[in-house]
């Protein structure tokens, strides 16, 4: 049989029944996809897809295990360096990682290594199939975890696998940080994140939910209570807003509290929930990220006619994904672009009815290269809305931080770490993932959980 | 999983719930509050701690029924278990030594000033109490306050139990038979603090007020808790929830309190098959 040439696509719902519901958009490779998919692999003597990935998982070798079927043990290979393989698969940028490298994506046809990811993480997710966990023995020394996104996830499983006992505070009432709060349903459905968590917790992670550290407990109280060293893994979990006239008018929300709502809280089954949100008909999301991708995606899902994009830059500006972007259009989103808000206007009960807009041009590049928006004089007009979602971008939760001095930060509120490891300027205290870069991605908050695992297993050795 | 080791109707609506948390306990100070998810299906709904005993490790909790969530939880008895219970939450309140102090609370309110009055009066100052309530089978914490009171007044709208009026009426009386007041705490329905903080700016007493805002998190992670206070957005879980009432605008408050109003209804009556009874 001739080898498969061709890039198989996922199949997904389609746009117009999708529109209407939470559930998972992308629907997965069968197996027979699978199959065909992974024969294109080429198996390269030096793989440079490897290198794309801040993880390094192992990719060809993950890949020649679908092709003979092992699907178990292709999950076992990725998880060698990858903890949450069926995540990763669905929520990585492959497009600017491993299939950026991979040779095949010179014809513009890389290998569709994330779908295989996902088709073997999500075959080792089921219980039947579940590669049997190995058995760590949580040895003497004990670590504790601050923040239950990927990177905490990741340092967490990493030390468990090194021999660690180690136990991961969150704030919140549900592990998975923004995997859980941000991410929605129809990109990654809550299930995946919670195998996931359960398969850390069969190879000996605890979990301590509703506790947060620096107000239930102090980062002291850890080491008190005999835990040799911390990974600080908060995330980037204060929402900004624009600090214009109207902002805090009934039915604006920031980005993380209508995610939050609708993703931890289930607003979109209220009142089956007891957790309302404000659906609206007309819903402007204001940024271009993935973030307000997410946003304004849910909208439609709420029924709002028209659920729409405000951003100030041009088309080619938007930072999202370009398949996000795609499925966002595909569903009915509307984009409106070159325009900035300047004022929002309510009604007599304070809920808001109108954004005062104006139009922008694109001047020169600034300093990230992209063209910088540049208002229009006399532009300005009203726009009616009856919800705002602002996604312009999430800073450095400071609850922790502010009560402890120890721990050194930057202007903007993050931990400044002095090396690879993420040692920050308290001694046995490490931190990576959003907390330490800003908001960035899913595996670069991995790869330094991953980082720091090394760096708290070569402190505590040097004990 | 918090277990709950004493539950007592206290008053129509109010209940006082006893519950097993030690970390809580061991932190918690005046003026903070824990987030309470009772059931799966339930809101992160804000409740002030009223009392702690770190010894034991129990803090006490005083909810009133006003919504889906809170009928809910109205329900637990003894022996069962909130879901999940996160805090000490919120800045510790700033009690000093400065005099003479009035906390003035309404109805499940007084729940919250009752931990404050307390420090008020162990830090050495002459302190008055007023509390409101709507009647006579409304009344919490009459005997714990008078202990910590140098003076304790109670109001009910009816006038069906001790001074017909309202706590403003009080207070205004208390100001005007000319002592020098220091400090004014007030804690209470929005629209209640709103008059009382009109009132003691008129006077120029320094007042401060704890904003019960709309939570989810209460962790500084959504800004559904926003208020403006002396013209800028603060999040009441993380910046409050205590702040100046002169500076804080009141007027939005109250309309952000209402913003689900009708969504309360909906879940309300869904749950409980029964109109709602108003709010305080
Ligand atoms: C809506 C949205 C969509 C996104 N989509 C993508 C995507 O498609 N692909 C991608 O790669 N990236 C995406 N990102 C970015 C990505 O989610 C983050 O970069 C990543 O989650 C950061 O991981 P983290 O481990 O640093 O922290 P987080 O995931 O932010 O988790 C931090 C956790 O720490 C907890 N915490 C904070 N402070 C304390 C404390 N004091 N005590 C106890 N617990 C505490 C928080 O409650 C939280 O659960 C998205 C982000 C958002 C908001
Ligand atoms: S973890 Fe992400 S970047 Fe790495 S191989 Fe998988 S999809 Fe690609
Ligand atoms: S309740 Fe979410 S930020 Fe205050």
């Amino acid at each position: 049989m001739a080898k498969n040439k061709i890039r198989i696509e996922m199949p997904k719902q389609s746009a117009e029944s999708r529109s209407k519901n939470f559930e998972e958009v992308a629907l997965g490779y069968t197996e027979e996809m699978a199959l065909l998919e992974a024969e294109r692999c080429l198996e390269c003597k030096d793989p440079v897809c490897i290198e794309g990935c801040p993880v390094n998982v192992q990719i060809p070798s993950f890949i020649k295990y679908i092709k003979e079927k092992k699907y178990a043990e292709a999950a076992a290979k990725i998880k060698e360096t990858n903890s949450l393989p069926s995540v990763c698969g669905r929520v990585c940028p492959q497009e600017e990682q491993c299939e950026a490298k991979c040779i095949l994506s010179k014809a513009g046809k890389p290998v569709a290594i994330g779908r295989l990811e996902r088709f073997a993480g999500d075959f080792a997710l089921d219980e039947k199939t579940r590669t049997c966990a190995v058995k760590f023995k949580a040895g003497k020394n004990s670590v504790a975890v601050v923040g239950s996104g990927p990177g905490g996830l990741t340092c967490a499983a990493d030390l468990a696998i090194k021999g660690y006992d180690v136990t991961i505070y969150e704030a919140l009432h549900e592990a998975g940080g923004v995997l859980v709060y941000g991410i929605p349903e129809f990109r990654l459905p809550k299930s995946i994140v919670k195998a996931e968590v359960e398969y850390l917790k069969s190879i000996g992670v605890k979990f301590q939910m509703n506790v947060v550290i620096g107000k239930t407990m102090s980062l002291h109280d850890l080491f008190d209570e005999g835990f040799k060293a911390v990974y600080l893994g908060l995330g980037a979990g204060l929402p900004k807003f624009m600090n214009l006239p109207g902002e805090n008018l009934l039915s604006i929300y920031s980005a993380n509290e209508y995610l939050t709502r609708t993703n931890l809280m289930k607003a979109y089954k209220f009142p089956e929930y007891d957790t309302p949100i404000k659906k609206g008909n007309k819903v402007a999301v204001i940024g271009g990220g993935n973030v307000a991708m997410d946003a304004v995606r849910s909208a439609l899902r709420y029924g709002a006619n028209q659920a729409m994009i405000i951003y100030r830059r041009s088309k080619e500006e938007l930072p999202a994904r370009k398949e996000e972007i795609e499925n966002a259009e595909e569903e009915g989103v509307k984009f409106h672009f070159l325009v900035n808000p300047l004022e929002f206007i309510g009604d007599d009960d304070g809920f808001v009815k109108h954004i005062k807009l104006q139009k922008m041009e694109l001047g020169e590049p600034d300093s990230s290269g992209r063209r910088k928006p540049v208002p229009i004089k006399g532009s300005e007009f009203l726009f009616d809305v009856d919800v705002v979602v602002v996604a312009i971008g999430q800073t450095a939760n400071p609850v922790l931080l502010e009560v402890t001095p120890e721990i050194k930060t930057n202007k903007w509120g993050n931990i400044e770490i002095f090396n690879e490891y993420g040692q920050t300027s308290m001694k046995g205290v490490f931190a990576g993932g959003d907390i330490v870069t800003g908001e960035a991605t899913v595996i670069q908050a991995m790869g330094a959980g991953k980082k720091s695992a090394e760096g708290i297993d070569l402190f505590i050795k040097s004990l | 999983m918090t277990l709950i080791i004493e539950k007592e109707t206290h008053a129509r609506n109010i209940h006082k719930f006893v519950i097993k948390s030690p970390l809580i306990a061991r932190h918690a100070k005046p003026g903070q509050f824990v987030v309470i998810r009772a059931f799966e299906k339930s809101e992160r709904i804000p409740i002030t701690i009223c009392d702690k005993d770190a010894k034991n490790g129990t803090i006490t909790l005083y909810i009133q029924e006003v919504g889906a969530s809170t009928a809910r939880i109205a329900g637990l008895k003894e022996g069962e278990n909130f879901l999940d219970i996160a805090g000490p939450l919120g800045r510790p309140a700033h009690i000093t030594k400065v005099g003479k102090v009035i906390t003035i609370g309404g109805g499940v309110g007084s729940a919250i000033t009752y931990p404050e009055t307390k420090a008020y009066k162990e830090s050495g100052n002459y302190v008055i109490s007023i509390m409101g309530f709507r009647s006579k089978d409304h009344v919490i914490l009459e005997d714990e306050m008078k202990v910590v009171s140098d003076e304790a007044y109670i109001t009910t709208d009816d006038g069906s139990y001790k001074e017909k009026g309202f706590v403003t009426d009080k207070l205004r009386e208390i100001i005007k038979r000319g002592d020098k007041i220091d400090e004014v705490l007030v804690i209470g329905p929005a629209i209640m603090m709103k008059v009382v903080s009109d009132i003691t700016k008129e006077h120029k007493i320094k007042t401060i007020a704890s904003l019960n805002s709309i939570m989810v998190d209460g962790t500084g992670m959504c800004g559904a808790c926003r208020v403006e206070v002396g013209g800028k957005t603060k999040f009441a879980c993380v910046d409050g929830p205590e702040f100046d009432a002169h500076q804080v605008d009141f007027d939005l408050l109250l309309k952000r309190i209402a913003m689900y109003a009708d969504e309360e209804k909906e879940s309300y009556e869904k749950i409980t098959g029964k109109d709602k009874d108003g709010k305080e």
